[in-house]
Formats: structure tokens, sequence, C-alpha cells
């Protein structure tokens, strides 16, 4: 069960209360304004104790709230949306949703990792992991938009990329391996959002950008929780023990400089004004689009090199 | 005595014969019952390679503790066991050398060392090989022999994977010629990066290769998986890679290789030793 909706339920109850003593107020003459005052003022305390330091398994859950906003949620945001499919090989990959798109008047490339919201959608997503054939058609996409002169928009929402005996048959690593050769020296703008989820190498795929932003309660980590905790320890179950130590939040993130800016999400998490934080998400890459289209080519793929290039190397001597 | 005569004695992982460990070095470290490749230590690949002289650089370069991590014991102690247990300074060797007359720069990783694991460390020694086959015109050969990015450096190990992958690209885009050599295991974090970069992608017999490791795969699936499966023969049978070659054949297959590179726009000047094999 997530952490985060076990603690919502509590604050769920309140907040109806509350909606219930509101409406008998303006039903009646009585003057209730003091008794809600106060059950707001014990909400708003209540809200601030359970979201205003999180552990970082906190921040796990919140990250996989089941309503958090969704790959498709951004897309279906963006003024326009063309998407095109598939691979040209073996299959369209539902994990990742692409194709053309107009965001704030400028022609993009947009792909997106996408979980799925229910069950049905789940199982279409494959839970927002993809295969091969995703990161395949990651790397057609940004092949078009090299093509074109269209800068690149990923969000990246996934667990991890799909450990399932298609997908190690059908070459994964190399797919992933080819998705970060094709990033690493486009001549446009890349910009990656972590929107929940970053989990390992088959969320980088979509994140080796010019820009990477985070959102304030996503994660991004070099395995997830679970499967750190497996590799470590032969123990999926101590993934709380394995958040802890994996520096994967977003204050961790930025002090490394591995995400260049974090976008703030309000108290209680991004579902809590889903639309709110799409625009804002969007109005965060938009800028950072127009700050990156002021550089030649050579200068934006020389910042790029430096950029990463400098991730874990030694302090210069 | 009887000891130090005992530890003269391995037993084959695979089939359960008794070798002597000088017998072992001298067959390449291959089991001369049934043709077990057993993994091999970084300067004893380096030592059956190369024609002399192996110039290491970046050897130096030794890992923090970026995250202050610690689980069962720091991890800076765990680095100082693994050093002790593998005479290494880190889970990459990295320098310049020839094979077989041809000049290169050479990558080998090693597993006895945190698994060949890549933080920082290994990431920038392969970084810095790349740039300086760039350099120098060599054409690059790396070994590899990893379980992934390293969990103990957390997200600075895994943004590895994006910074060798420029090296490789620059290299390559500049006209730098590559040959992997994928040996047992590599998988994760390195096989999804620079080991799948390369211009051709080689195999050691039987070496276990692929993304995700064989327990997770079985957990996920909740199935058994074939005896076969990740093998560099599986590898080449769905064409993911371009051969598999046997430990004994490597070195000459090598050369073969590097031959077939001497006109790429970043190359050396053609061998002048007589040692290109018939």
């Amino acid at each position: 069960m997530n952490v985060i909706v076990e603690r919502e339920k509590g604050l769920l109850e309140l907040e109806q209360r509350i909606a219930e003593l509101k409406s008998q107020a303006a039903a009646q003459p009585v003057d209730m304004s003091a008794e809600i005052r106060a059950l707001e003022a014990k909400y708003a305390q209540i809200q601030r104790e359970v979201f205003g330091a999180m552990t970082p398994w906190q921040r796990v859950n919140m990250a996989r709230h089941p309503k958090r906003p969704l790959g498709s949620d951004y897309i279906a945001a963006l003024d326009q949306f063309d998407e095109l499919h598939g691979d040209r090989h073996f299959r369209d990959d539902h994990a990742i949703v692409g194709g053309f798109a107009k965001l704030a008047g400028r022609r993009v490339v947009a792909i997106a990792q996408d979980k799925g919201r229910d069950t049905k959608e789940k199982v279409f997503r494959n839970f927002g992991m993809p295969g091969p054939e995703g990161y395949r058609k990651v790397i057609r996409l940004v092949k078009l938009a090299d093509h074109l002169g269209l800068p690149v928009v990923t969000f990246v929402d996934t667990s991890g990329a799909d450990p399932g005996i298609g997908s190690e048959e059908r070459a994964q690593a190399e797919a992933i391996a080819q998705s970060l050769y094709e990033l690493a020296d486009v001549r446009v703008p890349v910009v990656a959002t972590i929107i929940g989820e970053g989990g390992s190498g088959g969320a980088l795929a979509l994140a080796l950008a010019d820009r990477v932003l985070m959102l304030e309660h996503a994660v991004y980590s070099v395995a997830s929780p679970e499967g750190a905790a497996a590799i470590l320890w032969g123990d999926a179950a101590r993934a709380e023990e394995a958040a802890s130590r994996l520096r994967l939040t977003s204050d961790d993130l930025i002090r490394f400089g591995i995400v260049d800016d974090v976008i703030p999400e309000p108290l209680g998490g991004a579902h809590r004004d889903p639309s709110g934080i799409v625009t804002r998400v969007l109005g965060t890459v938009d800028g950072a689009l127009d700050a990156l289209a002021r550089l030649p080519v050579d200068e934006l793929r020389d910042r790029r090199y430096r950029k990463f290039r400098r991730i874990g190397a030694p302090p210069p001597r | 005595m009887a000891a130090e005569e005992a530890a003269q004695w391995t037993k084959c992982p695979k089939c359960g014969t008794m070798i002597y460990r000088p017998d072992l070095a001298a067959n390449l470290w291959v089991c001369s019952s049934c043709g077990h490749h057993f993994r091999m230590h970084a300067f004893d690949r380096i030592a059956t390679l190369v024609d002399a002289d192996f110039t290491e650089i970046g050897g130096d370069l030794l890992p923090g503790d970026p995250l202050g991590w610690t689980d069962k014991v720091p991890y800076p102690q765990k680095l100082q066991r693994d050093r002790e247990k593998s005479k290494l300074t880190e889970g990459v060797v990295c320098g310049f050398a020839s094979i077989g007359g041809y000049p290169v720069a050479l990558g080998v990783m090693d597993f006895n060392f945190r698994g060949g694991t890549m933080g920082t460390v290994v990431g920038e020694r392969i970084a810095q090989l790349f740039e300086a086959a760039r350099e120098r015109r060599l054409p690059c050969v790396v070994f590899t022999a990893s379980g992934g990015a390293r969990m103990e450096e957390g997200m600075l190990a895994l943004m590895q994977m994006a910074k060798t992958t420029l090296a490789v690209r620059r290299f390559h885009d500049a006209g730098g010629y590559y040959l992997s050599v994928l040996t047992d295991p590599t998988t994760g974090g390195v096989s999804a990066s620079f080991a799948f970069q390369a211009d051709v992608v080689l195999a050691e017999a039987r070496a276990a290769i692929g993304f995700a490791g064989r327990r997770v795969i079985e957990q996920t699936i909740r199935q058994k998986l074939p005896d076969n499966f990740q093998t560099a023969e599986f590898l080449l049978e769905k064409g993911a890679i371009d051969m598999v070659v046997e430990r004994k054949e490597l070195k000459d297959r090598l050369v073969r290789l590097l031959d077939y590179g001497v006109g790429a726009p970043l190359a050396p000047p053609a061998p002048t030793s007589a040692e290109t094999p018939a």
C-alpha cells in the first residue's frame, strides 16, 4: 500500500468534516465559523506534519501516488500533438508515447513514459516499463527531431526498463545504449523532466539532456529502491532502507549537479493541483528551450559534453 | 608446505576437475577438461594480449565516498577490502599498448573489484581512455565485465553511463574505431552504455550478457529461465552481437579486426612489425 495514500486518509476525513460544517453553516443561522477555523487550522497543521518533511521512502511513494499526473497528462496539455507510433521493426511500445507537438507555439518532438492510470491502462502501458521497441522508438523520434531541427522534450516516469524474456531477446541493453548514443550528439536542444519515478538506465535513456528538470517530489535513482535492495542485500523487501541511502530526492540531486532545476509542488503533492502542475512544468520547459535556442549548435553540444563530463570527475588540481 | 601445495590447486566451477594453477594460467585460464572460461584478472588479461609494454593511464584516480554510504560496513571499507583482494585500485584498468603490432587504447574491466561495477572512477577512466584515444588517433579496445552501475555511488554512478557515452560518441564521430569484447558477466549500466556502442561487438564464449540480471527476471516472471538464456551464444543467435570467440582464438581475432581499421579517419600509421598473423 502506498504510504502517502495511507497518510492522506486522516486528512481526507478532516476535509470532509470541514466541507460538511461549511454546508451546515450556510444552511443555519448559527455561527460556526470559529469551529470551522479551528478545524482548518488543525488540517493545515497535519498537512505540514505529513508533507512538510518527507522521508526518502515517502518521496518514493509520492512519486508513485496513484493520482499523480502521468506522462500522458503532460502530452495532453500541449497545444497540439500528433502521435507517431512504432519502432519500424517489431511493434509499437505503449510505455512510451511520442510525436510531433506544439508547446507555447513552438514546434517540438515530445516523448513521454506513461505508467497508465487504471488496471487496464497499466497493462496496456506495461506499467511504464519500456522494452527495446520503446527505446528504438525514442531513437527514431530523436533522429527525426534532429533532421527537422526540432527541440526534443521528454517526460520521464518509469520504475525501470522492462525486465522480461522478450526484452532481453531483442537486446534491451543495446537499445538503451543506442538511445543514449543518439541523444549524446543531437544538434537540437533536449529538455528532460523527471515527473515521477526516474528508475535507472531505463529513465536515463530519455534524460541525457541539455537541461534536466525535476518535480520536487519526483525521485531519480541508480536503481528502483526494490531493485537496489535486491542487488545489495538479496532482499527487495528492504526497499525503504535502500531509499534512505540512495540519495534519490530532488534536494540531493540538485546538490550533486545532476538536476538543473527543481519545480516546486503544492503542499501535499502534484496531484493536489494536477492542471496547475502540468502548466507550471510546461512553462518551465518552455523557458529552458528559450535559453537553449540562443546557443549555436556547437556550443550547445560542447556544453552538453561538459555538463555530464564533470559529474563524478576528480576536482581539478 | 601442504597448505602452500594445496593453494596451487583450484577446482573448475563447471566440471569440478582439480586444476594445477600454473597449468590454468598457461592455458589462458581455460579449463582443459571442459573448456570453461575462468574470469580473468585485468592484468592477466592484458599480459595475454599485449606485445610488450602497457602504459597505464588514470590509475591514480581513486574513488571517494560521495553518498557517505554505510550498510553492513562503510563503503570505504568495502573498497579497501576489494583493493587488497584484487590487487587493483578500481574496476577497470586503462592504458596504451600494442596488440600484434597494432597500437591501441586498451581498457580491461575486472569483476574482482566490486563486481566490476561502474562508479565515478570507472566512468572517468573509460571517458579519459576514449578522449586519449581520440587525441592519439588510436583504435579503442575495451573488455567489459560488470554487474552494472555501482549502488554505493547512487546517481553519480548512473550518470557515468551518460559520461562514457558522450566520450565514445565524440571518439567515434571523429572517425575512431572501437571494438568491445564482452566477457563474463556484462550486464546493467555497462551493457546498456559503452559495451554495446562499439563498431564491432565480440563476446567470449559462454559469457553471461544482458541488461536485467537473471534473478530479477526470474522473480518478475516467476518461472525458471532456460540455461542458455543471456549467454554469448544466445545473443549471437538473436543477432545482438557480431561474434562469439573462444579465449584461445581471441588475440588473433582481435589483430585481424584491428587490421580492418587501418584506413579509418582516426587511425595510426599501419604497423611496421612483422607480427601480423598469417
